[in-house]
């Protein structure tokens, strides 16, 4: 009894001393860091959601391939911790709570369009963790409505509405010489709503008036009505600033009642799906864009490259600003003190200057909008082409 | 601004095309209360399945238009008698709210079957070449057109079943007491099976339609426009055919109306409170008729 003990002691001692050797050479290619990605991979824009997806995959398994991110003389490995929100606010809401109290992750990137980002920033600036929406436009996704300034830990890698809609109006009057706009726009999500009245403000500033400003509900099918009464009103254009599924019904419906008029689109139009949804009825259309595949930077070539190579079509402009999102992300985990969330806020924070696949990104101090130009896109012949840029 | 009479004839037409497929769809709500006093759920999910049929008709055996329908009505009426056999006859004689219960499941079945296959919005080719006609102002699109008489044509068509051939007698003499009809020789199963295979393949031809005008299809687009037609069949009446196709088209009119008038934001509000009101000074619909238990 004595004799097997010690036998059995013995072993136990050896074993122990063996995995603790073996965990000490394990340790440094075990230490990861967590990223919480929220997408919209089901619901009414799942295009969005899948080009999201593979640039952030394709930004982290970039990383990792060059060997990790080094946070304070430390190497990690980064893991993507991948949450969908079906493009509902509730959802969106939930597991950002999720990706912060449950998988601890140290920041999040995410959700795309406003309708989640604004209820996901505020659980984020609620509990003091870094989120960086790739595509969200709404103003008030970095700003605490509340008091007016800007949160804390909420940034962006794109431009905002306010912006868009100077740029889409100086376009109209100026490039397409129209006076007359008529706008049909979703009053239930957040970025076309903003962008349907930032629009009217800067278009009747520069002497344009707005004829006609209608309203449907998410998840309509039927725009008849409302598009009898912009037919009534005979605007020279109509803006439309909704999202892809949406366009391809409105622009359709547009058509068969005898609307010839050019539409004009905001940045959420910028979806391949776009024309297999709207087919020929938006022909000719312009809308506003982050970047252009067809004028691409150096960095933007090889973004483009890359992404074709492992997923055969094309990036979008949701999946270029992932990219860039996820980049910024690196580059504040590299310069933070600690792998910790208030650092790595600090470090977003302290950025000066990114060359981005969309353009040189830095965040003026205090805000969490970058300053960056917007392009201009046509639709012609089903592809999308630019047409110009503008610089703010 | 186009004349007021011009204006008002676009938007009536816009209403009808509209009121047509809710009526559609709202007879199926309307038929299988009728006949068993229980709401079937997932009605909005069999248009919707509708709908994908003739997408895949479309697209994958690229059939013609006339084809197209009728296949996708065939195969949504077989979908409701699937429906009625597997889920619904089992329970007949349960509680009303397991059958209920049932109807939702089977909704969420279907929608979730749907968006496993389909888990983008598709787009349906153009079954019909579409023409829009000017005539003094008005805009008249050929679809719309098409929509609405072939709706109507549909609608005759059951109203003269269901008045004049001998399955419309057993219907409406089932619905009237099931008792005793079974003992005069009326083969009641078989009726009810058809009876469901007549509102689902309508649903059917709803989905079809709503894809000539709306061709953008997703496994979700039946929750909200069932939920309609089913308030459009119970402010006409649940239970009978007549009171189903009014409601449909007042709500669609309604609908329509609402928008022409008021700010958009206001249309679902205004229509619910009106539909609201109605209920609440009729309560068995527009001509619906209060049932009388004998003990």
């Amino acid at each position: 009894m004595k004799k097997q003990l010690s036998v059995f002691l013995n072993l136990l001692v050896v074993s122990a001393a063996i995995a603790l050797v073996g965990c000490g050479a394990r340790a440094p290619k075990e230490a990861a860091i967590k990223i919480g990605v929220i997408v919209e991979l089901t619901g009414d824009m799942p295009a969005v959601g899948a080009s999201s997806r593979h640039a952030a995959e394709l930004a982290v398994a970039a990383v990792n391939h060059a060997g990790g991110v080094t946070v304070a003389g430390k190497r990690y490995r980064i893991d993507l911790v991948l949450e969908d929100n079906a493009a509902k606010p509730d959802q969106s809401a939930a597991v950002a709570n999720k990706l912060i109290t449950q998988d601890e992750v140290i920041a999040i990137v995410g959700p795309n369009a406003s309708l989640g980002a604004i209820p996901a920033a505020e659980i984020a600036e609620a509990n003091h963790t870094l989120l960086i929406t790739p595509w969200s436009t709404n103003p008030k996704t970095t700003m605490n409505t509340a008091s007016g300034a800007p949160k804390r830990y909420v940034f962006r890698a794109c431009f905002t509405d306010p912006f868009e809609g100077r740029v889409l109006a100086g376009f109209i009057t100026g490039q397409l010489k129209a006076r007359r706009a008529a706008v049909l726009y979703d009053v239930a999500s957040e970025a076309p709503k903003s962008q349907a009245e930032l629009f009217r403000q800067t278009f009747e500033k520069l002497g344009g008036s707005v004829v006609a400003f209608e309203t449907y509900t998410t998840g309509d099918r039927d725009f008849s009505a409302q598009l009898t009464k912009i037919q009534s009103a005979n605007p020279d254009v109509i803006f439309l600033p909704a999202y892809y599924n949406d366009v391809g019904l409105i622009a359709q419906q547009a058509r068969r009642q005898g609307l010839n008029q050019t539409l004009i689109g905001s940045d959420a139009w910028s979806s391949p799906e776009l024309v297999k949804l709207a087919q020929g009825s938006v022909e000719g259309a312009y809308f506003a864009n982050h970047y252009a595949a067809d004028i691409a930077t150096p960095t933007a070539r090889e973004f483009i490259a890359a992404y074709q190579q492992k997923y055969g079509k094309t990036p979008d402009d949701v999946a270029a600003l992932t990219y860039d999102a996820m980049g910024l992300l690196f580059q504040a985990l590299k310069t933070a003190v600690a792998p910790e969330r208030e650092a790595v806020r600090n470090g977003m924070a302290a950025i000066t200057g990114y060359p981005g696949v969309t353009g040189d990104i830095r965040f003026a101090p205090g805000s969490g909008d970058p300053v960056k130009s917007a392009v201009i896109m046509q639709v012609k012949s089903g592809q999308f082409a630019w047409v110009t840029n503008a610089v703010p | 601004m186009t004349q007021p009479g011009i204006y008002w004839l676009q938007q009536i037409l816009n209403a009808l095309q509209l009121g047509s497929i809710y009526a559609l769809i709202a007879l199926g709500y309307s038929m299988v209360y009728g006949i068993l006093t229980m709401i079937n759920f997932a009605h909005g999910d069999v248009f919707m399945v509708g709908a994908f049929l003739c997408f895949l008709a479309a697209t994958v055996l690229k059939l013609p238009f006339v084809l197209t329908l009728l296949l996708t009505m065939s195969a949504a009426a077989g979908l409701g008698v699937l429906i009625e056999r597997l889920a619904y006859k089992p329970l007949r004689h349960a509680p009303r709210v397991s059958a209920i219960i049932t109807a939702l499941g089977v909704g969420l079945f279907l929608e979730n079957l749907t968006l496993a296959f389909y888990p983008y919005p598709q787009h349906v080719p153009p079954l019909l070449h579409n023409v829009t006609w000017r005539l003094g102002g008005v805009a008249f699109s050929s679809l719309q057109l098409i929509v609405i008489s072939l709706s109507l044509t549909l609608m005759l068509v059951l109203d003269y079943v269901v008045r004049r051939t001998s399955v419309g007698v057993a219907m409406r003499a089932i619905s009237w007491d099931k008792t005793f009809v079974p003992l005069m020789g009326v083969p009641v199963n078989l009726i009810i099976s058809i009876t469901f295979a007549i509102g689902a393949g309508l649903a059917g031809a709803a989905g079809t339609m709503y894809s000539l005008a709306y061709p953008v299809i997703d496994p979700y687009m039946g929750i909200m426009v069932g939920w309609k037609a089913f308030i459009a069949a119970v402010v006409g009446g649940i239970g009978t055919i007549r009171g189903a196709v009014i409601g449909a088209f007042i709500l669609g009119g309604v609908e329509i109306m609402v928008v022409a008038l008021l700010p958009s934001t206001y249309r679902d509000l205004v229509v619910f409170s009106l539909l609201l009101t109605l209920i609440v000074i009729r309560p068995h619909g527009i001509l619906g008729a209060p049932r009388v238990q004998k003990v």
